[in-house]
């Protein structure tokens, strides 16, 4: 199980023949979901201080996006969180139809939300899995949530022609619309996933290994998480009501009843469950929306994809990504590419607090906690 | 709450403190505050404090290079020629010093408004980079000005940890500025071949031997 490299021996404590052990835990550990390393130093089983180190994956998309048009750049954001490519993409439209004020269709805007909260459910399920992964259950969690997850894949596919790297929106709308019979199929899919989640819910949520692994584990408190701009399920599981579908009410999400999951202690056990709740609700707000769906342009007929030149100034634009709070700022100077193009990446913000919830607890538990958190490296490193 | 509202208030309770209203030109129409490097912790500590304000949640920070400029004007002036007066072009160059910019992205989680951007500017871009560092007020500061100290080159004073977070720490430059020169070999860093580390020197003399 453990990679871990080259343990190096420090000082002593005073009066004791134990000592402090600093171990690099990653970048190759299976735990950490890609290419993170973490500087852990441990006091026999106990978490010391722990300094995560970054930039393994570092391929600087800023600057390659400030030599790019602004269209250009959308392909490319598709690999900052690879498991939800279509909110990365609603992320970076969003904010560009605010730096140059474009009007997105209605039919557009129910696509958006149908895809983007068809991505939540498959992160969310790929999520939990991953966790319980992460904790010991090995391979039969992970391949049950892969099984649902695959489905919503598949359904991407037909849509977009890509099961991962979707690059679906374009600004002022979507870039294709649904070929015949797959809403039907979509709707299929919908109405099937109640019975995975309440199959993985009787399995699990009450089992006592679980329990004991993540109750009480790695508490966040309210105060803390808002003070560290923690945002995402990670925030609403330690209480704070901090939803962008419902803050900001971008694109249609005022039309939608849907309600926000909060937690009540902060704990690994609280993120898990925020999980479930949250595809609850976006089963809730994808029922509405495929019903509701009307026909009509997928894009602004008015919006001109070659030589794209937003007036100059600046937009920060945001939304609700199933990691938590992704934004974009961009500074126009009125050029065919953007002055500055920034992208903030919820999963490196969480991280700022994984030293606090860390410090105290035994090294397996790091593992649950980095699990509950959500991260995916192309965003952190970017 | 406006901007101005809140700049009044800002200047009713922190003496000294100059601020400006930067206009944003695009459709977005969000407009920022700009205050000095001086004032800005002073600043920023009451906006996350009071009451009415409440800005608790710093959702983002950006670094933005500035490089100085050069802008040729053309101005008609009037002169004597030959003893004739006459008006003749002359061109008039000017040149904006360049400097380093971060923008703080506010929100209020209580209050549930936002975004408030806040800039504060170096005073240029080679030796007076320092700027005070907001991770004492907002701890989601920590990475991203790790982040703008790494990749732009600005030094936050009163950061409990600024180190390098993307690049190596053996890593020179700062590869967000504009006027970066990206090395011809990236194989230097790690294999200290001869005619490779020659070829990396001439990199950094022509990037201006930061």
């Amino acid at each position: 199980m453990s990679t871990t490299t080259c343990p190096t021996a420090l000082a002593p404590i005073d009066g004791s023949e134990e000592q402090l052990l600093e171990i690099s835990m990653g970048p190759q550990h299976p735990s950490t979901h890609g290419v993170f390393r973490m500087n852990v130093v441990l006091d026999g089983e106990h978490v010391v201080k722990l300094k995560p180190i970054f930039g393994y994956l570092h391929r600087n998309h800023e600057k390659i996006a400030e030599n790019e048009t602004y269209l250009g750049s959308m392909p490319y954001t598709d690999r900052l969180d690879y498991l939800c490519s279509i909110t990365n993409n609603w992320g970076y439209a969003l904010a560009v139809e605010k730096l140059a004020g474009i009007q997105v269709p209605e039919r557009a805007e129910y696509l958006r939300v149908i895809t983007g909260e068809l991505t939540r459910l498959q992160n969310h399920a790929s999520l939990i899995g991953f966790l319980l992964q992460d904790m010991g259950s090995s391979g039969t969690p992970l391949m049950y949530a892969f099984r649902e997850r695959e489905k919503i894949l598949d359904l991407f596919e037909q849509l977009t022609g890509s099961r991962m790297m979707c690059n679906y929106m374009r600004f002022g709308g979507c870039r294709v619309d649904m070929p015949a019979g797959w809403l039907d199929r979509a709707k299929k899919v919908v109405q099937e996933f109640p019975r995975f989640l309440d199959e993985y819910e009787q399995l699990l949520v009450s089992n006592e290994i679980l329990m004991e692994r993540t109750q009480g584990i790695g508490v966040l408190s309210r105060e803390l998480a808002i003070n560290a701009g923690v945002s995402g399920p990670m925030a609403r599981a330690s209480g704070v009501n901090c939803d962008i579908r419902k803050l900001d009410k971008y694109s249609i999400y005022d039309r939608f009843s849907f309600r926000v999951p909060l937690g009540a202690h902060g704990d690994v056990y609280d993120r898990y469950m925020m999980r479930f709740l949250e595809m609850r609700e976006s089963l809730k707000i994808l029922n509405d929306a495929m019903r509701d769906i009307p026909p009509g342009p997928i894009v602004d007929p008015k919006m001109r994809i070659r030589g794209f030149r937003p007036k100059p100034g600046e937009a920060y634009g945001r939304i609700e990504s199933p990691k938590g709070e992704l934004g974009f700022y961009l500074i126009s100077d009125g050029s065919p590419n953007p002055y500055r193009y920034r992208v903030r990446p919820p999963s490196l913000i969480n991280l700022t607090v994984l030293e606090d919830l860390c410090v105290g607890l035994n090294v397996a538990d790091v593992v649950a906690i980095l699990g509950s958190v959500d991260i995916v490296l192309g965003e952190v490193d970017r | 709450m406006t901007l101005e509202t809140i700049k009044s208030e800002l200047e009713a309770n922190i003496p000294g403190c100059r601020l400006e209203i930067v206009v944003n030109g695009s459709p977005s129409g969000q407009n920022s505050l700009l205050v000095e490097a001086e004032h800005a912790f002073k600043v920023a500590r009451f906006l996350r404090d009071a009451s009415d304000l409440c800005f608790d949640f710093c959702s983002n920070v950006t670094g933005v290079d500035w490089p100085s400029r050069e802008i040729a004007e053309k101005i008609r002036v009037k002169k004597l020629v030959d003893g004739v007066e006459k008006e003749i072009e002359e061109l008039k160059k000017t040149t904006t010093p360049g400097y380093l910019e971060v923008v703080y992205h506010l929100f209020s989680q209580q209050l549930k408004y936002g975004p408030l951007p806040l800039r504060i500017r170096t005073r240029d871009r080679d030796r007076g980079v320092h700027l005070p560092s907001l991770t004492p007020i907002w701890r989601s500061a920590e990475f991203q000005e790790r982040e703008i100290f790494d990749l732009f080159g600005v030094i936050f004073d009163g950061h409990p940890d600024l180190r390098r977070i993307l690049m190596w720490d053996g890593f020179v430059d700062h590869p967000m500025r504009r006027d970066y020169v990206e090395p011809d070999d990236f194989e230097y860093e790690p294999t200290a071949h001869d005619d490779v580390l020659q070829r990396a020197e001439q990199h950094l003399s022509k990037a201006g031997g930061r």
